[in-house]
């Protein structure tokens, strides 16, 4: 288990290298772009582009380029941007992380009971009017385009009901849960169901495919001669063995989501999360920031990877033994 | 005499399908007794497994039509509800499949499954049914069962798996064990340690043992009477003996002369001519008609089981059955 | 079925897209038209109205006229017909990711077989590929290569891209996506190729390319049909979503995510700016997802024990 532990590991690190190259590549080095003025940003004079160009060293070869980069951001942290002058990024990235966690916490919870409930519903009852029914909200709710949905939430919610029915939403921004909880709870539940809408849409049809498929192999006949009831088979036997796939696409979107992908979301209600700064730094072409915020989420992706296959040991007795 | 313990009469099992209607069983009688072997033999399609499937309510197809009457017990069982008979499986009937690599459950020990069942009909404690899963995994021959009861289904062999099957088959002590071919995945050697091994248990635990297969030699060893059938209806019922001995049903001559055995002098092994017959398309009168060489005119018309104590669905006569049986009986 | 009529119905009427501007309602959806004005009710009517509300500064566009016939759903900033654009930005949203997700399941049936087949160290080194693409999220692998991209258009060798083209989004997208089709294909390939009739393939001395033409390609098929309408959904939401960032279609061209962009700043005043293109993403989507069901459901001989959608 140790050694499947540390391959599972190296490979991560080789995995987040290979990533940072990549960025590297896409943002100094993809042809017939000029680096230097990019970083500079796009309202740069050509003095600074000249300083630029120095300083990062992009009249030195590429990998040395890449290394003082890496070193700037990981050893050094002090790396700074280029648009706010003197912010540095570490801080910054740490600073939006909790309004990422929290956003994307809270809609976990909301998707996974709805979307579990959703799923085990549909499949224990295959066939009548509620199961087509639950199936194809997951579809609407999986074609609707996520920041669509959040700006007619916006609309309904700050629009013309504001002073009526509404009128106890807040409008866009962030209270911290340290200041004020209730307020914290309040600015984000709007944020949580319009994030969780869509994995719920995803997770009910998921499970249904796949409790439909154990409900047909060969041990949920033998549990049905043992004389159990379908409501045991259901959850015991078809969850339990569907419970494997569910917990690594969690696992898979939960990382991926910490580490910026709920960015429209972000955008559209406002909250300054590391996927609105990834946003806003793109925008702007901050390169050093895009390249916090990019290995930032990479970090996440990689590690939620290698969490679920070693997790995945845990729920599978089959796997351990490899 | 007695009541017998499970009594089918005239089950058909049809499937509504859109290319026509599937009759998967078609009018089969036959009754088993207390600490009786009953053998259903045939080859596939032929039903035999649908019938029990039906029996115990396993069918879960929306297009399937059950009728007839299936008593166990002196207790009518089909077309009970599931919650009803959910107190029958597992406790008073138990059944056991054909592919021991996939029956039990992959995350569960096989302790834990074991334990399952007895908990579900009784009110034994955890300790208790955990007692009686390692006597009943020592009972079927696994080795160390202290230790291997809290193992997985994948830690065992396919022949010890289905050893595991049997045990907690047994768990409730059923009146009636149903095993769909039980031994057919397993290898030759395997197949002999199954076979003994549940003929012990019959001795041992009293129930009675219905055994589907298509193997004859299987069924020659096990049955003490042996219902043959083709294309969902009976074709030949009566005691081993007999059957064996002196059959009366072309398709079993068939079948008993496709067995190859060491002292015949053929040099040829005996094959029924034709192929089975589609469950789309039986014929009107006989279903083996079209591939039998004794075909006559009357048996245009479907023949009923004749006979008392073993019976055979033919029109031929008895004198008939003697010469041809023996000439191709001849060596 | 249902959802391939109503994806058919779709995807014609964007496609008369111009014969409606033109011989219609008579506009450009293009120009801007601040100065325009149509007749509504036989009275000449300004296209961007005076606002009398609140503090009286700026001008509105007009609402949804509800006839058909022009300014359908009203003007947006630019004084611009929202129906026409509408269904102009249709065509977009539609080859966007239609082109898209055709390349990218040729492309990732070609590499995904491949890799399953050959194995070894190609296949080592086809998985780091797609893991790496992977490992990053979507959105930022698409949004950071759409970024660069899109400043400068794409000059590899003789490859000449402009910015504005329509192919630099749906190459990104494509690429980003290709390892989501390519994985599943590649564990297909590796689960076949155990199989005895490819055994046998082998066995007979066919040479690989023939047995990958023949017995793999043919078997590795439905899957890739059935992929292909649920890639389209998902590359249309994807495009919506870039270019809703900016960062997809760029003006003048229109999309459907543009438009949502347009229609944010009068979201409060004129909804339908922004209401109308995000109710035709999620009816496009919602049949294309019935549509892939439908064809998983066609190719897969047991779907009628497991019922529903």
């Amino acid at each position: 288990m140790l050694a499947f532990v540390l391959r599972r590991v190296s490979s991560a690190v080789l995995v987040m290298f290979s990533i940072s190259v990549l960025v590297f590549l896409i943002f100094f080095a993809t042809p017939g772009v000029d680096p230097a003025a990019r970083i500079a940003g796009r309202s740069a004079t050509p003095q600074i582009i000249a300083q630029v160009r120095h300083a990062f060293g992009l009249d030195r070869a590429l990998p040395i380029r890449y290394g003082i980069m890496m070193d700037h951001l990981f050893f050094k942290q002090d790396l700074s941007s280029y648009v706010n002058i003197g912010a540095k990024v570490v801080p910054q990235i740490l600073q939006a992380a909790p309004i990422t966690i929290s956003l994307v916490l809270g809609a976990s919870v909301l998707w996974l009971l709805v979307g579990i409930a959703g799923g085990i519903v549909a499949a224990a009852n295959r066939g009548k009017f509620i199961d087509p029914l639950i199936m194809f909200l997951g579809i609407a709710a999986i074609s609707v385009p996520a920041y669509w949905l959040g700006e007619v939430v916006n609309l309904i919610t700050q629009g013309g009901l504001h002073h009526s029915i509404f009128s106890w939403v807040p409008s866009s921004g962030y209270v911290s849960i340290f200041q004020n909880p209730f307020e914290w709870g309040l600015h984000l539940l709007f944020p949580w169901l319009t994030l969780a809408s869509l994995y719920a849409g995803i997770y009910a049809r998921v499970l249904r495919a796949e409790l439909v498929n154990a409900l047909n192999e060969d041990y949920v006949r033998t549990a049905r001669a043992k004389g159990l009831s379908e409501r045991r088979i259901l959850i015991r036997h078809a969850f339990r063995c569907s419970l494997i796939s569910i917990v690594s696409l969690f696992g898979l979107d939960f990382g991926a989501l910490i580490g910026g992908a709920a960015l429209l979301t972000e955008v559209v209600f406002g909250l300054p999360g590391v996927g609105l700064l990834t946003y806003s730094s793109l925008q702007n072409l901050d390169l050093p920031v895009i390249m916090g915020c990019v290995m930032y989420g990479a970090f996440f992706v990689v590690l939620a990877n290698a969490v679920v296959d070693i997790g995945y040991a845990f729920l599978d007795p089959r796997v351990r033994v490899a | 005499m007695p009541e017998p313990l499970l009594s089918v009469e005239n089950l058909r099992v049809a499937f509504e399908t859109r290319a026509g209607v599937v009759r998967a069983v078609d009018g089969l009688t036959f009754s088993v007794g207390e600490k009786e072997v009953v053998g259903i033999v045939g080859e596939s399609g032929s039903g035999k497994s649908v019938s029990m499937y039906s029996l115990l309510g396993l069918l879960r197809e929306p297009n399937v039509v059950i009728e007839g009457s299936v008593k166990f017990q002196g207790r009518e069982i089909l077309g009970l509800g599931d919650d009803q008979m959910q107190s029958i499986r597992g406790k008073d009937i138990a059944m056991i499949f054909q592919d021991p690599m996939t029956a039990l459950t992959p995350v569960y020990s096989v302790g834990w499954q074991i334990e399952e069942q007895i908990r579900a009909h009784g009110t034994e404690s955890k300790h208790q049914a955990r007692a009686r899963a390692i006597e009943l995994l020592a009972e079927v021959g696994i080795p160390d069962p202290a230790r291997r009861v809290e193992q997985f289904p994948h830690e065992f062999s396919g022949g010890m798996r289905q050893r595991v099957v049997i045990a907690m088959a047994l768990s409730c002590n059923p009146k009636l064990l149903i095993a769909d071919e039980p031994t057919t995945a397993l290898d030759v050697t395997t197949q002999a340690q199954i076979l003994e091994l549940m003929g012990k248990l019959q001795e041992t635990y009293g129930s009675s043992i219905v055994l589907i297969t298509h193997d004859m030699g299987v069924i020659s060893e096990m049955a003490d009477r042996i219902v043959v059938m083709y294309a969902g209806r009976p074709a030949e019922i009566g005691s081993r003996v007999d059957v064996i001995r002196t059959p009366q049903h072309p398709y079993t001559w068939g079948l008993m002369g496709a067995v190859p055995r060491l002292e015949s002098k053929r040099s040829r092994l005996v094959t029924i001519p034709g192929n089975a017959v589609s469950p789309l398309d039986v014929p009107e009168g006989c279903a083996f008609a079209p591939r039998c060489e004794h075909r006559m005119d009357i048996c245009s018309t479907r023949p009923s089981l004749r006979g008392s104590d073993h019976q055979a669905a033919c029109w031929l006569d008895s004198a008939q059955k003697v010469s041809f049986r023996n000439r191709g009986h001849s060596a | 079925m249902a959802g391939l009529g109503v994806l058919i119905f779709i995807v014609t009427i964007c496609l008369l897209a111009p014969i409606y501007a033109h011989n219609i309602a008579h506009t450009n959806p293009f120009a801007s038209n601040i100065q325009g004005s149509t007749f509504i009710n036989g009275k000449r009517v300004m296209l961007l109205q005076q606002n009398t509300q609140g503090l009286g500064f700026g001008v509105t566009p007009i609402g949804p006229t509800w006839n058909f016939s022009h300014y359908f759903l009203g003007a947006d900033d630019q004084g611009r017909d929202v129906f026409a654009r509408l269904l102009y930005g249709g065509r977009s949203s539609l080859l966007i990711g239609t082109a898209s997700a055709l390349l990218c399941c040729i492309v990732a049936s070609i590499l995904g077989l491949i890799a399953g087949y050959f194995g070894g160290p190609i296949d080592w080194l086809l998985s780091r590929v797609f893991d790496i693409i992977w490992a990053f999220p979507i959105y930022l692998l698409a949004i950071s290569l759409s970024v660069v991209l899109l400043t400068s258009g794409l000059n590899i060798g003789p490859l000449h891209i402009g910015a504005g083209s329509l192919f630099l989004p749906i190459l990104i997208i494509a690429a980003v996506f290709i390892p989501y089709v390519a994985r599943p294909l590649r564990g297909l390939t590796m689960s076949l190729r155990e199989r005895e009739f490819i055994q046998a393939a082998i066995g007979s001395g066919s040479s690989d390319l023939r047995i990958l033409w023949k017995e793999i390609l043919p078997n590795a098929a439905p899957s890739v049909i059935v992929f292909f309408p649920l890639m389209v959904a998902f590359n249309m939401l994807t495009e919506s979503a870039l270019s809703f960032l900016s960062i997809g279609v760029q003006p003048p061209a229109a999309s459907w995510g543009t438009i949502i962009n347009d229609g944010l700043g009068l979201l409060y005043t004129r909804p339908w700016v922004a209401l109308a293109p995000g109710i035709m993403i999620a009816i496009t989507a919602v049949s294309l997802n019935i549509l892939g069901d439908g064809a998983r459901d066609a190719f897969d001989p047991k779907a009628k024990l497991r019922g529903s959608i």
